[in-house]
């Protein structure tokens, strides 16, 4: 019987915590496959964040840190400046990434650290119950904005991509996301580019998922990837926002 | 044998560099040594001030409040410390910078006029030089050999040219007191 | 060896090149920017990294990212700055990741002043940030020994795998002394084979992590730590009594302050008075079992403990390990004031004639 598909051996066996519909699993997988494909498993030293992918450490088939919230930037910076051939990246979720962990994202990227950032953008805080985003979108309801996200209450929604991508650091931003198979395609070709380009020592590579997180926004998975694409993907565009 | 000196002037007159000297050559003559910094935003243009111990026995508080020497280099620096230092010590004035004269007469006052004396020599810069001439002299803690050796390595090399104005300004120094 | 003039933050700074350090990640504060400053220029042309940070949080993070690599990494900072970077000494205890940071301690509380101070001594022996645990934690008096105990201190954290703190204040960060470059006898250190340093052909991964969901997992985590903890506390406590034999009043100081203090014994002894000075050289583990046999010494009246904190700090440990045998008192002076050889003298006489 010839194989028609097989799991990476970029993941390991370890039974995945994420919820149904969630979109990680999917990310996990793209990751892990484009690490494989690209011979990298043995070298790769990844970073996960406080959020629900804290236990990625669990699931990726290669040495992994688990960082202080917001913190995998400066992590991965310790990293990869010690270990500057190696592929170094960090899994970041919106809360970590865009809000507490701000001022470490921005200085990787000014810096033009050489190590990739996932950045899954799910508009909310999964892990801890479903409180606003910097990425929660106007009107969006979360358990700490409970009648919607307002301009004059938090103002307009972090576009991280974009802030990114005026650093000169940063030689490589994409936002994808994974609701159906041609994005997803689009999008390992961008986790693919991202570690291509880490690997050729050109500066800091990033690239945003927009995620869903069917638990917290109480939808269904179906009925959440229709609202990702009606109502993210217009405020945040898909699609190359840099590229050196 | 003991001395505890503090030097202090203007920030950028030279006098933490003094210090540094009195501590480099007494290092070279094998005694216990240390050198402390007023440290800060006033070292700007403020009064900026350190404290040297020389010592044969090891130096254990590397701060004082009671000099045997003080250096002043500016007016509030005499002001401020003039009253701390030692029955029997030594002020070592700066009197080109430094009009007020030492109201003490427990103790010896020297009134160097270093930038005359630099200038003469030919270049203003060296009037640390006359300082810590003056300081040897008085106080026959540190061979001048020490000094003027240090002086040879100091300016080793391409700046070779500046060691006999150096050396000169440091001798003037040493005849202001004597 | 021929003595050299070295101010503290730059010979600190040699040292820990000297001692193998593989990269410094940084933050200017005062009193304490010559380590980086130093280190700018000096880890590059020893081919080691240094990254001037976009914060102390961030610093110590990339501590953490190095150290968990299996780098000898470092970070150094003042006061405030290392409270900034408790959360990052958490999590490094929590994760057993070896590592040195050094704190020039300056006066608090809040920004406080940029003149030397001692009032850290509770954030650096009693953990500092979230959740049971310590950090081994030498307090060098004067160069010489601040540059001797760099190469121990990253020899501690690799035998440990735990933060080592080496604290000291502002004065001894700004001072110059001549001291010499002497071999200190380097352990023998355990395998980091728990880095991650990518796998490498090894046929698991490894992972650093701090995060225990089940209970009993975390529970036995501590219980692992706190093992730790003891071992540290048996082998690694450091002190040095001084003209302690017949001592009718033992004073105790760490840092500046107890090399003043040997000034006041001088004093002291010259007026007649039988002084001593006792000197924690790590304040945690602190030698408790060594001041508890001195307090107990017949000729032993009185204790009184100097820093440069308002209150006193280390007079808890103080108290904790003379237990009543002898009466414990203080002198201190905070917000940058160092304390003067005559207030100790006379401080030192006073504990003495209330003790009479």
């Amino acid at each position: 019987m010839a194989i028609v598909y097989q799991k990476s051996k970029g993941l390991t066996d370890a039974e995945l915590h994420y919820c149904p519909g969630c979109h990680h699993g999917i990310v996990h997988k793209l990751v892990a496959e484009v690490l494989e494909e690209m011979g990298l498993l043995d070298e790769a030293i990844g970073v996960c964040p406080v959020g629900c992918s804290v236990f990625a450490f669990r699931y990726f088939n290669c040495d992994m840190q688990q960082a202080a919230h917001g913190r995998a930037p400066a992590v991965a910076t310790g990293i990869k400046r010690t270990h500057p051939n190696q592929p170094v990246f960090t899994y970041q979720g919106d809360g970590d990434l865009a809000s507490i962990g701000a001022a470490e994202i921005v200085h990787a990227a000014m810096r033009g650290e050489k190590f990739t950032t996932i950045f899954i953008n799910n508009a909310i805080y999964g892990m801890t119950g479903g409180q606003m985003a910097p990425t929660t979108l106007i009107g969006q309801k979360a358990t700490t904005c409970q009648l919607g996200r307002t301009v004059e209450q938090a103002g307009m929604p972090m576009r991280v991509s974009e802030l990114l991508s005026t650093m000169d650091g940063c030689v490589y931003a994409e936002r994808v996301c994974v609701t159906d198979i041609a994005n997803l395609n689009k999008a390992k070709k961008a986790i693919r580019k991202a570690f291509e380009k880490q690997m050729a020592g050109e500066g800091f590579t990033f690239v945003e998922v927009l995620s869903t997180c069917p638990t917290n926004w109480g939808m269904s998975p179906l009925k959440a990837n229709q609202w990702l694409k009606d109502n993210m993907v217009p405020y945040y565009p898909l699609g190359v926002i840099k590229e050196v | 044998m003991k001395k505890e000196i503090i030097i202090s002037g203007f920030g950028g007159q030279g006098g933490l560099a003094i210090g540094k000297n009195l501590a480099e050559a007494g290092m070279a003559e094998g005694l216990n040594v240390t050198w402390s910094p007023s440290y800060g935003p006033e070292m700007r243009g403020g009064t900026a001030n350190c404290s040297v111990v020389l010592s044969d026995k090891p130096v254990g508080s590397p701060v004082f409040i009671h000099p045997t020497e003080l250096i002043a280099l500016n007016e509030p620096s005499l002001a401020k410390f003039e009253s701390g230092v030692l029955p029997g010590g030594i002020i070592f004035v700066n009197s080109d910078v430094v009009t007020d004269r030492v109201q003490r007469e427990d103790l010896t006052a020297y009134y160097i006029p270093c930038s005359q004396i630099a200038d003469e020599v030919g270049n203003a810069k060296v009037s640390n030089m006359v300082m810590l001439g003056a300081y040897v002299a008085a106080t026959k803690v540190l061979n001048p050999e020490t000094i003027e050796s240090m002086i040879q390595e100091m300016f080793a090399g391409p700046k070779a040219k500046f060691i006999p104005l150096n050396i000169e300004a440091f001798r003037r120094g040493m005849a202001a007191v004597q | 060896m021929a003595k050299e003039l070295w101010k503290g933050n730059e010979a600190i700074a040699e040292a820990a090149i000297r001692a193998g350090c593989d990269c410094f990640f940084g933050y200017p504060i005062t009193p304490q920017s010559e380590v980086p400053e130093y280190l700018s220029l000096h880890m590059p042309q020893h081919g080691k990294v240094f990254v001037q940070a976009e914060s102390e949080v961030a610093a110590i993070n990339m501590v953490y990212g190095a150290a968990a690599s299996g780098m000898r990494a470092m970070t150094s900072s003042s006061s405030p700055g290392i409270s900034l970077k408790q959360e990052g000494i958490s999590y490094l205890t929590a994760s057993e990741l070896p590592c040195v940071i050094v704190n020039c301690m300056r006066g608090g509380p809040g920004l406080g002043t940029i003149q030397p101070g001692q009032s850290d001594y509770y954030q650096a022996t009693r953990g500092g940030g979230n959740g049971d645990y310590r950090t081994i934690c030498l307090a060098p008096c004067n160069i010489q020994e601040a540059v001797d105990l760099m190469q121990e201190a990253f020899d501690i954290a690799d035998t440990y795998r735990n933060p080592v703190m080496v604290l000291m204040d502002g004065l001894t960060g700004q001072m110059m002394e001549p001291i010499e470059w002497r071999e200190i006898p380097k352990r023998e250190l355990p395998a980091k084979d728990w880095a991650t340093t990518g796998k490498h052909g090894r046929d698991h991964t490894n992972f650093i992590n701090s995060l225990y969901m089940v209970p009993e997992e975390c529970d036995a985590h501590n219980a692992h730590l706190l093992e730790k903890c003891a071992l540290m506390a048996e082998k690694e406590v450091r002190c040095e009594a001084v003209k302690c034999d017949d001592a009718e009043i033992v004073i105790t100081a760490y840092g500046t302050p107890a090399r003043i203090a040997l000034t006041a014994l001088d004093v002291l002894r010259a007026e007649g008075v039988k002084a001593g000075l006792f000197r924690p050289i790590t304040l945690w583990p602190f030698p408790e079992k060594e001041l508890h046999t001195l307090a107990g010494q017949d000729s032993v009246k009185a204790v009184l403990d100097v820093e440069m904190s308002a209150g006193g700090q280390m007079i808890d440990d103080i108290r904790l390990a003379v237990l009543g045998q002898k009466p414990v008192s203080y002198y201190g002076r905070a917000g940058g004031v160092i304390p003067t050889v005559e207030e100790i003298v006379e401080a030192a006489k006073k504990a003495l004639k209330e003790a009479e």
